[in-house]
This record gives structure tokens, sequence and C-alpha cells, in this order.
């Protein structure tokens, strides 16, 4: 298996403060609805699949993420509670969801390896995979966008500067003719 | 040089393709005429006319692929596909059944026809008829034949021949095969896809990850070792021994993927005229790697260059390669 960046441990296991999950979970809703408004296609990708609720479990983060296309919701779940019902589930490293997420690697490839895993309901996986792989995202140039000028610039310099010092794939990878 | 032919079960997958360097690019619409028909895979009528022209403005070519088989009183479906791809201006569609060739030849004489690996044409006679009876124009040919007989099928038939050279490998009489019905009661013939994720279920189970496709259990590896999709043709299965006790392997194929690279010379010598990628299903990072790597090795070929191996290995099913019947060794 490749030797893959991850989120420095002490990340885990830091209590969060009492409001950071509902916060975050505004947050990350809020920026999934961006997606959403700019992306449309990924919800018509997803056909009946957009109503299922997908347990992203990135493994090295200190949350679970719940995301229901649909409803444009993604929340974060403490991990020491029990897990929030959901229809299926990706579950892998961090550098692993964003490699996949960004065209940086193939996720049939991913999952080969034993790199991500998936339960629950294969189809509404595959979907989700499918719409995400089509829509092209990069996080970066999204996170910039929704903040507006002039953090946006400050932003992608700090975005590649930790892609640079952590391996991680922050942005879409472009292919070169 | 050969003509490298390449998936896209996206327009961010056809669009990888034709940048990484495809000469050619099949596709296929969102619904059961294709053997492809996954879940958030595939093309509108309207994201294909923007493929068509993507491509099409870089030199590339666009197939499209309408193999599967009719359903008796639902041939509409698949009438109005091949009439759409040759409205959208697609360079040929790739056919599997008699009818809707016989069907396309006669509605639209001038769209290029290509007879799809789910015909199962594997033999001069068999080429010729559809050749003969519906101006086919290039075969794609079943992943069982060796270099020798693609060889020999050349010398006795007119038209193009096309062969698998990466992906997903099918061992059985393509468009014949009723393994993923027996399980499912769904086949890549009638409903374009073979072990459906409908059906695939992955479980931990005692320190494994298990693979079922419907009631079955396919594959049980120990945790951290490749997890193969669920295929049934290339499970793990128990059986008698014939000696009172039990044996338990591959009985039909390893979970491995095709990759016929170091072959390209001699299937250039053999007279292939083109070089199929499989995976449709794959993401956009699988089609820029593979086609990448590919248009090196034909212009490499080309060149009589030697050809470069092992590229590819951790994009394969299985983590693990073959060239397939193409140089088989019998076990």
């Amino acid at each position: 298996m490749t030797q893959r960046p991850t989120l420095p441990p002490l990340l885990m296991r830091l209590p969060p403060p009492p409001l950071a999950r509902p916060a975050l979970g505004l947050a990350l809703t809020a920026f999934l609805r961006r997606i959403a408004a700019k992306k449309p296609a990924i919800l018509s990708r997803l056909g009946p699949y957009a109503q299922a609720r997908f347990l992203l479990d990135v493994s090295d983060a200190p949350f679970l993420l719940l995301m229901q296309p649909e409803a444009r919701r993604l929340t974060a779940h403490a991990r020491h509670a029990p897990e929030p019902g959901h229809d299926a589930a990706i579950r892998g490293g961090l550098a692993a969801f964003l490699a996949m997420l960004h065209g940086a690697e193939d996720g049939d490839a991913l999952f080969f390896s034993g790199e991500l895993q998936i339960g629950g309901d294969t189809s509404a996986v595959l979907a989700l995979r499918n719409a995400l792989d089509d829509a092209e995202l990069d996080l970066t140039e999204e996170l910039a966008g929704l903040s507006g000028r002039p953090l946006d610039r400050w932003l992608r310099r700090g975005s590649a500067l930790v892609a640079r010092k952590s391996g991680l794939i922050l942005s879409r990878q472009e292919v070169m003719p | 040089m050969m003509e490298l032919v390449c998936p896209a079960g996206t327009p961010a997958a056809l669009r990888a393709a034709v940048d990484a360097g495809a000469h050619t690019v099949y596709c296929g619409f969102a619904d059961e005429t294709n053997a492809r028909n996954f879940p958030g895979l595939n093309f509108s009528r309207e994201e294909l006319a923007e493929g068509v022209a993507y491509a099409h403005a870089r030199g590339a070519k666009v197939l499209v692929a309408i193999n599967t088989f009719p359903r008796a009183g639902d041939q509409v479906l698949w009438h109005r596909a091949v009439r759409d791809a040759a409205d959208l201006g697609a360079d040929a569609v790739i056919l599997a059944d008699l009818g809707l060739i016989a069907h396309a030849a006669e509605a639209h004489p001038g769209l290029r026809l290509h007879l799809s690996v789910q015909a199962a044409a594997a033999n001069p006679d068999a080429i010729n008829f559809y050749a003969e009876a519906f101006g086919i124009r290039r075969v794609v040919l079943p992943r069982v034949l060796s270099v020798e007989e693609i060889t020999a099928i050349n010398r006795e038939i007119d038209v193009e021949t096309e062969v698998f050279v990466f992906g997903g490998l099918c061992v059985m009489a393509e468009g014949r095969c009723s393994l993923s019905s027996y399980a499912t009661g769904l086949s890549p013939n009638m409903n374009g896809v073979c072990s459906p994720a409908s059906h695939v279920a992955y479980a931990d189970v005692a320190g494994n990850h298990e693979a079922r496709l419907g009631d079955f259990l396919i594959h049980r590896t120990p945790k951290g070792m490749p997890v193969p999709y669920p295929t049934l043709c290339k499970g793990c299965f128990t059986s008698p021994d014939g000696k009172g006790d039990s044996q338990t392997g591959h009985i039909f194929e390893d979970p491995v993927s095709l990759d016929a690279t170091r072959l390209i010379p001699a299937l250039q010598k053999a007279g292939v005229s083109a070089l199929k990628i499989e995976g449709r299903q794959r993401s956009r990072a699988y089609v820029a790697q593979v086609v990448r790597a590919f248009r090196a090795a034909v212009e490499a070929a080309d060149q009589g260059a030697p050809m470069p191996e092992g590229l590819l290995a951790r994009l394969t099913e299985g983590q693990a390669a073959t060239t397939g019947a193409y140089a088989k060794t019998w076990r």
C-alpha cells in the first residue's frame, strides 16, 4: 500500500470545543450548497441516489461526515458517539479521499488496494464516485470563491504551501495535452 | 500508427482521454442501450454533442456503443440511440445485435458500423457475414483469441480489427455469458451490467474482507490485501477435488486485468488496426494515465522501439495483470 500523508495525530486527540461540530456543520453545508449550485450535474448524475445518506469516514480526521446530497446537507459527527444512520459509507485516509476527488488517483485503484473501503449500498457509492469525478472539483478554488477578496489569494497561496509541505492533493489535477 | 480507442464514462473522462492523446474515444448513452450501464455514468444527448465537438476540434473521433441486445417490443429505445448518435455527429456506432445492425444499416446508410465484442464474432466466416450483409467496417475481437489466431483471421477478412489491450478481462463468449444473470437476474447483454453494483455487498467478517454478489460469496481476502470486485467468473470457489476432499481456487479466471502492452508489436504485425482500452466505469485519473501510457506505447511500436512495461500495475483489478488469451499458457 502506498505510504500517504496523514493529518497530525494531535488533531485526533484534541477534544472539540462545545460548538465546534454544529459550526463546522453549518460551514460544510454552505460549502456543499455552493458546489451543488455551481455543479448541478452532480445531482442529476446521482439520480435516485441523491436521496441516500453517505457516511464519509476520513480516518485521520477528528469527525465523521454525513452527506445528504438531495437535502444539500453536510454535517460533522463525533467519533466517540454511535455512527449516524447512513445508506452507504466510504472509509479511508484524507490523502486518498483528496487524491480521488481531485482526479489524481483512480477511485477503483484506491479501493482495489484497500486504501478506501466501502460499505452499504454499493450502487450509491458508485453513483457518488462517478458524479464527483465528472464534476472535476477543486476544493481550493471552491474555498477561495467562498472567501472572496482579498482572502482568496492568501487561501490559494496557503493551500499551495500546505500541499507542498504535506503531500496532500488540494487542487484539481489537470491533464496536460 | 495503430489507432488508440479509449474509454469515456463521463464528459470529464472524454476530455481527459482526448487531452492525454486518444485517437478515438468510445462512450454510451445513460441507459440500458450500452454495456456499461452503471449508476452515475454515461452521457445525455447534450453531453454527447458537447463531447463530439470537443473531440473533433482536437482531431479525435467519437464512437458510441449501443451494444446491448434490445428487448422484444422495446426496440424503439435502441433505434432512437442509433438515430441520435448519427444526428449528434458520432463517427461510428458499436453494435452487437443482428436486428439492430440490420436497422442501422437500412435507416442510416451513411453511418459507419463497428461490430461490438458483444457479438462474439471470433472467426472469418462470422465476420465476413456481418461485413457482406450489413457493411460492418470494423470488428472488435473477443478476448479469447491468441495473436496467431488473430493473424489468421486478418488474412481472411477485409474489415478492420480492433483488440483489447488493457483493462477488465472478460474470458467468456461475450454477449452469450449468463453467469451474471444466474446470480442477479441482470446481465451485460440485456441490461448493460455484469455483476451489477446493486447486488454487490462488502463486509468485514472475522478479520477478512468479504465481497458478495447476490447470494454468493465471491471473495474473502485478509484485511490489507487487494480487494477485487466480485465478478462471478473471477471468483474464488470451493469445490470437490474428486478425492473426497475440497479445493478452493479461481475456477474460471484469476481476478486480474489484461495488459497486452508487450504484445503491441505482435498485434501490429498481425494486421490489427486499432487497440482498445477497457474502462468506461473508471475515473478520469485512470483514463488519463492509461491513455498517456498507451499513446507512448503505440508511438514506440510505430518506430520499432521496445515496449514499456509495468507502468500501470496499480490501476489493475487485483493489482495484477495478464496477457490473457493472446499468449495463453494452460495451468
